[in-house]
């Protein structure tokens, strides 16, 4: 967003004026809240904010200007934070409610919502985390996977889909000049800790804690379900993917991740099946692919998706 | 004047929002709804469960769409490939007329999700009507646009909220979705009489209404749709029902959300107040 004016407009009598008045309104809204929840006492050129707030809103006889303004940047934060502790039940786990909130609170301040939709909140999560790393420190590595795996369930749960190619297809064209697409939905991760056992359990955990509070002694039981173990760093080769529009993590092989990664980077078939490597027979090769086209997972090759490996 | 222009000539009556805590209920149950509002937002994209459900709803009901990011009061321009990601929609749907809020919510491309209230300027005025238009001409579809409830007023508004409404609506040639919920709110929180605003705007651009529940707090009320319709809003969409005719309804309720039958029980609570009308008109 663009600097606002120093006053907002105190006459809108053009779309330039409206756009001054609305860049002072939204510059004020997605500012931080104090620690008290409360709109920041002073506007960003350090004039007292009910002065600054007084210039564009009326007070009405319960409410002042600042008390009013204050409702907005409240509604703004509590949303957008639910939100994303909506997206990232891994992420909260694994840093815990101090280090997430920190973590949150810096992230949608400085890469505030570009997209008219929520579900996108999360997109640059990662990124924002691998270059702010006392943020999550001592855990960033652990974080920022934990965060591509989240976005990569956005985009396996609502993701597009093309059409599968066609076995015949396939059976017909050379490996030497066949190229394959991998499916827009599926996300292809190397990671070093084996996230996807890691948020399978901080899900479970998070329905029995719903299940628990409505019955007698849920302070007790949370108590018990209170954490999950963080994982310790393995090598983990996952598809994030959905089959029947369900979400699936399908562990991989490390060659089979690397044959699929090749097929998503534009490799013909046969230069795929080389780079799994030269301990990969025939026969398990045609395993796997007979899977991965079972699940759908080939679309023509030519169009760009999202590529995500380490 | 049930059927007009501003909702595609069509008759329809009291519906609810598609939520998904009665996905099941809905798909199992197929339960009699004369139709369902759905946010379009939730339905823009690729692929995946939200579609397929979507396919599986249009298969057996009717379907409005409803949006909470137009933002035609905003500044800047309407987004291409957000209005071509809706049109896309429209005409999965077929919907027979596209709603949206009379509001603001984005500047410079820097979203805040929220449905922020307009000073109510006529070159806003201008500004809005010229975008409604030409968002209507690009998606071929008639367009309600929203009164939403607000928690401020602007120093540099130049008429009453319903004024600017009409407004709008006279410059751009659109329909009104009427929210008669958030006229109450708005109206506690500014102090105004909600009669007044009824009885001022064009009843007969009144293509929609909606109705829902509020959260009275010490200073403010806040528009929850967490709660069954209160007493004074079933008054007022009484008042507004005699005013416009009897018009296709909605009830929003979008937090803690009840059962199935309990959200649609509280929705069908309309036709009392559609009776009286009718009564009162014959």
């Amino acid at each position: 967003m663009k600097q606002p004016p120093t006053h907002a407009p105190s006459r809108i009598a053009s779309t330039a004026d409206l756009r001054s008045f609305q860049r002072m309104m939204a510059t004020a809204i997605v500012r931080p809240l104090t620690a008290e929840d409360a709109l920041q006492p002073r506007w960003i050129d350090g004039r007292p904010m009910d002065k600054v707030a007084a210039e564009f809103i009326k007070p009405n006889d319960r409410l002042t200007s600042f008390e009013r303004l204050q409702l907005y940047n409240r509604l703004y934060w509590f949303r957008i934070l639910d939100a994303i502790r909506d997206d990232c039940p891994g992420l909260l786990a694994a840093l815990g409610e101090r280090s997430f909130s920190r973590l949150a609170q810096a992230y949608l301040e400085r890469r505030p919502s570009r997209s008219f939709t929520l579900r996108d909140l999360c997109s640059r999560l990662e990124r924002f985390i691998v270059d702010n790393p006392r943020l999550t420190a001592p855990r960033t590595a652990l974080a920022a996977e934990i965060a591509r795996f989240e976005w990569a369930q956005t985009v396996a749960f609502d993701g597009e889909s093309r059409p599968v190619v066609e076995a015949a297809r396939v059976g017909r064209t050379p490996p030497s000049r066949l190229r394959l697409g991998l499916q827009p939905y599926i996300t292809l991760l190397a990671l070093r800790y084996p996230i996807d056992t890691y948020v399978i359990a901080v899900k479970r955990r998070d329905a029995l804690r719903s299940e628990a509070s409505n019955t007698p002694g849920a302070a007790a039981v949370h108590r018990v379900l209170r954490s999950v173990a963080r994982p310790r760093p393995r090598r983990t080769f996952v598809a994030v993917h959905r089959h029947h529009n369900r979400l699936y993590y399908k562990r991989l092989d490390p060659a089979a991740f690397r044959i699929l990664e090749a097929l998503a980077g534009g490799r013909t078939l046969s230069r795929a099946i080389a780079a799994g490597g030269p301990g990969v027979g025939p026969a398990q090769v045609k395993a796997w692919f007979t899977s991965w086209m079972a699940l759908g997972w080939f679309c023509r090759h030519g169009n760009k998706r999202r590529r995500d490996a380490s | 004047m049930p059927a007009n222009r501003f909702n595609g000539h069509s008759d329809y009556g009291i519906g609810i929002g598609l939520r998904v805590p009665h996905y099941g209920h809905i798909l199992s149950k197929k339960p009699v709804v004369d139709w369902f509002e759905i946010i379009s937002e939730n339905f823009m994209v690729e692929g995946g469960r939200p579609l397929e459900l979507l396919d599986r709803i249009l298969e057996q009901y009717r379907v409005v769409q409803h949006g909470v990011s137009m933002y035609f009061g905003s500044a800047d321009k309407p987004d291409r490939r957000h209005l071509k990601r809706l049109k896309a929609l429209v005409k999965r749907t077929k919907t027979p007329w596209l709603s949206d809020h009379l509001c603001w919510g984005s500047v410079d491309g820097t979203y805040t999700h929220d449905l922020l209230p307009m000073p109510y300027t006529f070159a806003a005025a201008r500004r809005t009507a010229e975008k409604i238009r030409h968002i209507r001409d690009y998606l071929e579809v008639p367009i309600c646009v929203e009164n939403v409830s607000s928690y401020a007023e602007f120093h540099a508004s130049e008429m009453t909220e319903w004024e600017f409404l009409t407004e709008v609506v006279e410059l751009a040639d659109c329909g009104i979705l009427l929210d008669v919920n958030n006229i109450y709110v708005s109206s506690k929180n500014h102090g105004f009489n909600p009669y007044d605003y009824v009885n001022n705007v064009p009843h007969h651009r009144v293509g929609q209404m909606h109705i829902a529940g509020h959260t009275k707090f010490e200073k403010y009320i806040l528009d929850t749709h967490d709660h069954p319709v209160l007493d004074p809003v079933w008054k007022l969409y009484a008042h507004a029902t005699r005013l416009c005719g009897i018009t296709a309804t909605l009830l929003e309720w979008d937090d803690k959300i009840p059962s199935f039958d309990e959200v649609h029980g509280e929705a069908l609570k309309a036709n009392e107040f559609i009776d009286g009308a009718k009564k009162a008109a014959v």
